[in-house]
């Protein structure tokens, strides 16, 4: 190869054992987002290879879980359900939370599954839960075809509103992403985190008005109730798809506000241990 | 040539690990107890860190071919994880000029399930190269690992040499300005592995500033012109390759003579059972430092069972080398058929050399125990001896060498016509 080739994309690196605080570095995240994806399309490819019904899987999931909510909750509890048909209001809420819930579980596992891969090559550290969580949008998009079919059958048309669905999930997916933040560095030096995690998916799913509307809490409950993210996910998700009563722009400003907290305080304390990541695995 | 510009260059660099925390990973009770009772532990946590590496300076020209060398444990592994930027200097400051690629593994991500072709990608982004690049070389990555009917079948169908081969084919076809290598690239069959070897080369003459880790000192003296010898996180030397290798392994045959087997620390394995001592009888003079061609002698290796290691199979395999490292000869128990079952407690594996067929000179040798297959210890140039001239061919005279290697048994008669 010609030298002149080489000098060209030269540049200067420097290195020194100051860790200092502050946020990951994202114009190289930027220059390594063929990893990112590539890292995705593998999480995608590999999770139904060698399953003999491959991706059915993602279909039976939201579909099994809707059925077996709708016979307990919906017609045995009675459960109210905002005067929709409670298999529709179930369903819109579940695709969310099992996104987020996905994403938070492998997000918050990825710094110790790609722990192999790190210690042996160097790529931002921020790409592996970046990509474990994005990779959940595959059986998402599954979902969401389950639901407009259940939406025709039951002849539910979206309103104008549904064009900001995708406002809502990306609520989801940052929140997941924010909390893995932290749980994917805890995670690895102390595995508690992964015997906490199916535990805390199941505490925050029964704080989260999936299986029930929101107007059960009691009143003066709402403003702790409201502090949970996912609230305004649920409740903003369903409303954009099946309508009804529009979500709160109070607890909406909450969600978003303590989501971006997460967020924001997540990158720092991820990138202030993301350099010597490796030596605690 | 003179002024090349600087390509890497390191301050002061020193890389601290703690050894108190060998325990694979911690709890957060364990972090708790010992944050809530610190001066009972803390003093004696604190303590325990080494310096993989210490305060190490050095200095790399743009094209230069750099080898590094040091027994296991030395801060060989250490400086290539940091100059890839996989961790962080405790001290000191680095200095690169051009983009680094890093190949301390084969196959790094190679994902059991994805196919052959799905792997090239996967692995070459993992490397840093782009999809445009591999696409571009895609073909020339098949070719040179030469699994091309096997692109869409699952790695996990693959023998572990296509694996490697694979592996090693889109390792050799990044082309950063800077590249990290440490030996285990050197894998597969003699064949493969000049090839390898072949393609290193290659990358050292396309302008590319190359470091190099090899145990594999002959690799290391064809590949680079320049090394340097790291022991105990520390720069002992560094020069021109072929002296700095020879003063090395001087070194080495030092320690082989004055440190007992039993008090090396540069081991490997799982220590189930190790060796604990090494030494050569010769048939007429018992116990020795030296041998001479052609005499009868015995190999000893003292063995310790660690107390009571269950193992249902024994091996021990050894290489002999020369005092340019050159493999000269294999042995192992397998070879012979030796079947050592259970109850590797105190015993000793003898090796019986009927008659030595080496010429005079330095040498050293690695062994390595291995349990039901597992390696359980293993060390590198772990005894050395010396060959005196000696009358192999029992001629009534000191045979002469000559400039080969080995003694080979030899009829020679004239037949007149």
């Amino acid at each position: 190869m010609p030298t002149s080739e080489i000098s060209r994309s030269w540049r200067k690196q420097v290195i020194t054992s100051d860790r200092g605080w502050g946020f990951p570095d994202f114009r190289e995240l930027w220059a390594f987002r063929e990893l990112l994806f590539t890292l995705t399309f593998r999480d995608i490819k590999v999770r139904y290879k060698q399953t003999a019904i491959g991706i059915l899987w993602a279909v039976i999931q939201p579909v099994v879980s809707m059925v077996v909510f709708t016979l307990v909750f919906g017609k045995l509890a009675k459960m109210p359900s905002n005067g929709l048909p409670y298999a529709a209001f179930v369903l819109a809420a579940l695709l969310p939370w099992q996104l987020f819930a996905k994403a938070l579980t492998q997000g918050s596992m990825s710094m110790v599954t790609m722990g192999a891969i790190m210690s042996k090559t160097y790529f931002p550290r921020l790409i592996a839960p970046l990509s474990s969580v994005l990779a959940g949008v595959v059986d998402f998009a599954i979902g969401l075809v389950i639901l407009l079919g259940v939406m025709a059958w039951y002849s539910l048309m979206p309103g104008w509103q549904i064009v900001l669905a995708p406002l809502f999930i990306a609520l989801a997916i940052a929140a997941a992403f924010a909390v893995s933040l932290w749980l994917s560095v805890i995670n690895a030096e102390y595995r508690d985190v992964q015997h906490a995690l199916p535990f805390l998916t199941q505490i925050w799913l029964i704080l989260t008005p999936v299986l029930y509307p929101t107007s059960v809490v009691p009143q003066g409950w709402h403003w702790v109730f409201i502090l949970n993210p996912m609230v305004s996910v649920i409740e903003g998700f369903r409303w954009s798809l099946l309508g009804g009563r529009a979500p709160d722009i109070e607890a909406m400003t909450v969600s978003v506000a303590a989501t971006l907290l997460l967020l924001l305080t997540g990158l720092i304390y991820f990138a202030r241990y993301e350099k010597s990541y490796v030596d605690r695995l | 040539m003179l002024s090349r510009p600087t390509s890497i260059r390191l301050e002061g660099i020193g890389k601290r690990y703690k050894l108190g925390e060998t325990e694979p990973y911690r709890t957060l009770r364990d972090s708790i107890v010992r944050w809530l009772r610190p001066a009972r532990s803390a003093p004696s946590v604190e303590r325990r860190e080494i310096w993989a590496l210490k305060n190490l300076d050095l200095e790399v020209k743009q094209g230069e071919v750099l080898g590094i060398i040091g027994r296991n444990g030395a801060g060989k592994s250490t400086l290539l994880k940091l100059l890839s930027r996989i961790t962080t200097p405790d001290a000191g400051r680095i200095e690169m000029y051009g983009r680094v690629g890093a190949l301390l593994e084969v196959g790094t991500g190679f994902h059991p399930e994805l196919s052959g072709r799905e792997n090239v990608y996967m692995n070459g982004a993992i490397l840093g190269m782009t999809r445009h690049d591999i696409d571009r070389k895609f073909d020339e990555i098949v070719a040179f690992a030469g699994v091309e009917a096997f692109l869409d079948t699952p790695v996990k169908r693959y023998s572990s040499g296509m694996r490697v081969r694979l592996g090693f084919a889109v390792a050799a076809h990044l082309d950063p300005e800077i590249l990290v290598i440490d030996e285990v690239l050197a894998v597969g069959d003699a064949a493969f592995q000049r090839k390898c070897l072949g393609r290193m080369g290659e990358a050292a003459t396309e302008g590319r500033t190359i470091l190099f880790v090899s145990h594999q000192l002959e690799s290391l003296l064809s590949l680079c012109p320049r090394a340097i010898w790291l022991d105990k996180g520390e720069l002992v030397d560094s020069g021109a390759s072929t002296e700095i290798v020879s003063r090395y392994l001087a070194s080495v045959r030092e320690t082989g003579r004055t440190v007992t087997v039993a008090d090396r620390t540069d081991r490997q394995g799982d220590d189930r059972a190790r060796v604990d001592s090494i030494c050569l009888i010769s048939d007429d003079r018992g116990p020795v430092d030296a041998v001479n061609s052609g005499e009868r002698c015995r190999l000893v290796f003292g063995v310790d069972g660690r107390g009571g290691s269950a193992s249902n199979s024994a091996l021990l395999n050894v290489l002999v080398r020369d005092h340019l490292d050159r493999v000269i000869f294999f042995t192992s128990t397998a070879q012979s058929a030796l079947h050592i079952g259970e109850g590797l407690d105190k015993g000793r594996f003898v090796a019986t050399l009927p008659s030595v067929m080496l010429v005079p000179g330095h040498y050293t040798i690695d062994y390595s125990l291995r349990l039901d297959g597992q390696v359980s210890d293993k060390i590198m140039r772990a005894f050395s001896f010396e060959v005196t001239p000696g009358d192999f061919f029992k001629a009534g005279h000191v045979s002469e060498a000559g400039g080969g290697v080995i003694f080979h048994p030899v009829d020679w008669m004239f037949e007149r016509s």
